[in-house]
């Protein structure tokens, strides 16, 4: 399989911890992503907000570069592109869409764009997770984790194929084979508030605090996500959200991929976990503390 | 007789069937259970709960429908179209009317529309989203300097936001640049607000 890589935005800005244990992790797997060089944003919620024809036609330029590199897949860690990509892969299948989202680029897009999928499809694609189990170097065991995917990820179930949209597993079943407890956690797919953080910030804080609540109640020793934007609001915010919770807070929020680059061994430094509010470092005493145990 | 309840005068059935067809869904077919409403994690601060919207769009209520708020702070999270027992996508609905309210310039929440083209300028200037741009550019816009100040310590301290923009290369920013000229050309030329 010849993967494209589209790494998104926040990649390159306030997700590089992801971006940097993405790499780490799918590189130890053995899964090569080569960044597809003159990828553009796809828009996000404001260009699908404003027009989908505007924002089709954004992702349509990467589908077209994709498409013309040879590639079978397009793989992106961002749940946000990841739905604008589909979305827009989807609607373009209608010839008179297509004909609009085409006068607004340089040249027609391809006929045929690769499949979209996210790196988490795209990992467990790569090695099922007895797979991933051997692996393993330091078992996560004794971490309590809360897996939260966002509202985005497994919606609208028929398009983004990711098991039961109100119930995924696929994150939770990456980490149990990494050897940490998973929380049958109710607000997996709740909405964080997404990027109403700026313009009208009580939205997002009472969101985020209410699922920050929950995972503080059932004793989670983390918040496990793969969305820049719910990290930045679940870690970055997390001070907000506390005040709009009538709490307090001090609850790590990771990547999934930082989580496993753990497991794998992987240095803190290879995964940015400084780049975390909260710091990560009670979650490696509590391994450390694990492992002197065994 | 009183005007305010001259359903005659105030109901545009052409509204509906424009909903409909922009939207591809059939918002007849809504039976008003109020799903949509139960699981909206936005709805503490709507004007109108989603199933009133739909109710004003199947009631050709126009001005109810595009002049709400509730059409603005919908977070695109999808919750009421999954739990629709009917398969409405409530979302592509609620969107379709922000599209609409946009063109018609009946935007009830200038905030956050500020915020939307703060950020696509940033695309338009370098092909990628720009964080601190587009911070920058709001505040600006919305005249409001003084948003997530409390958050700049941590952003700095941890250089969690890139400071310099990210430029697409290969001429890729200057192609991005051209579909939003095109874009905006297109809007000018279908008299409709880009």
């Amino acid at each position: 399989m010849t993967y494209a890589y589209y790494p998104g935005c926040s990649a390159k800005g306030s997700s590089t911890d992801y971006e940097k244990s993405t790499q780490a992790v799918c590189d130890f797997l053995g899964l090569t992503l080569v960044e597809m060089p003159d990828w553009n944003c796809c828009g996000s919620t404001p260009a699908h907000a404003v027009d989908t024809e505007l924002s089709a036609a954004l992702c349509a330029r990467n589908l077209d570069i994709a498409a013309r590199q040879g590639a079978e897949m397009l793989l992106t860690p961002c749940p946000s592109c990841l739905s604008n990509l589909k979305h827009a892969a989807n609607r373009l299948e209608k010839p008179e869409f297509r004909a609009r989202v085409d006068a607004l680029l340089d040249n027609p897009a391809a006929g045929n764009f690769p499949a979209v999928t996210s790196v988490m499809q795209g990992i467990a694609a790569h090695c099922d997770v007895n797979d991933i189990a051997k692996h393993i170097r330091k078992n996560l065991k004794g971490l309590k984790l809360a897996a939260y995917y966002g509202c985005l990820m497994s919606r609208p179930a028929e398009l983004m194929d990711f098991g039961d949209p109100e119930n995924p597993s696929l994150m939770e079943n990456l980490l149990a084979a990494c050897g940490a407890e998973m929380l049958d956690f109710p607000l997996k797919t709740a909405c964080c508030g997404a990027s109403y953080g700026i313009p009208e910030r009580a939205v997002t804080a009472r969101l985020s605090g209410r699922i920050l609540k929950l995972a503080a109640c059932m004793q989670a020793d983390a918040v496990a996500v793969a969305c820049p934007l719910c990290q930045m609001n679940l870690d970055l915010r997390q001070p907000q959200a506390a005040k709009a919770a009538d709490a307090f807070f001090n609850m790590p929020v990771l990547y999934f991929t930082q989580i496993m680059g753990l497991a794998f061994g992987l240095s803190p430094a290879a995964l940015g976990l400084e780049k975390l509010r909260v710091s990560a470092d009670s979650l490696l005493r509590k391994l450390e503390a694990e492992g002197g145990k065994s | 007789m009183n005007d305010d309840i001259n359903l005659s005068r105030m109901r545009d059935a052409a509204f509906t069937e424009d909903v409909e067809a922009q939207s591809g869904q059939k918002v007849s077919d809504c039976y008003q259970c109020g799903n949509c409403t139960a699981g909206c994690p936005a709805g503490f601060v709507y004007d109108r709960q989603v199933n009133q919207i739909v109710r004003a769009v199947q009631l050709g209520l126009k001005d109810e429908a595009l002049g709400s708020r509730s059409v603005w702070m919908c977070l695109s999270c999808s919750t009421c179209s999954l739990r629709c027992p009917n398969n409405i996508d409530v979302a592509a609905v609620m969107e379709t009317l922000r599209h609409m309210a946009r063109r018609e310039n009946r935007v009830a929440a200038p905030k956050v529309e500020n915020f939307w083209f703060s950020f696509l300028d940033t695309v338009r200037a370098f092909g990628r989203a720009y964080e601190i741009g587009t911070m920058a550019l709001y505040m600006l816009r919305s005249l409001r300097i003084f948003t997530d100040l409390d958050l700049a310590p941590v952003v700095f301290k941890k250089k969690k936001l890139g400071f310099m923009p990210h430029v697409v290369p290969h001429g890729g920013a200057a192609a991005v640049a051209r579909i939003m000229r095109r874009y905006k050309e297109r809007a000018v030329h279908e008299r409709v607000r880009p």
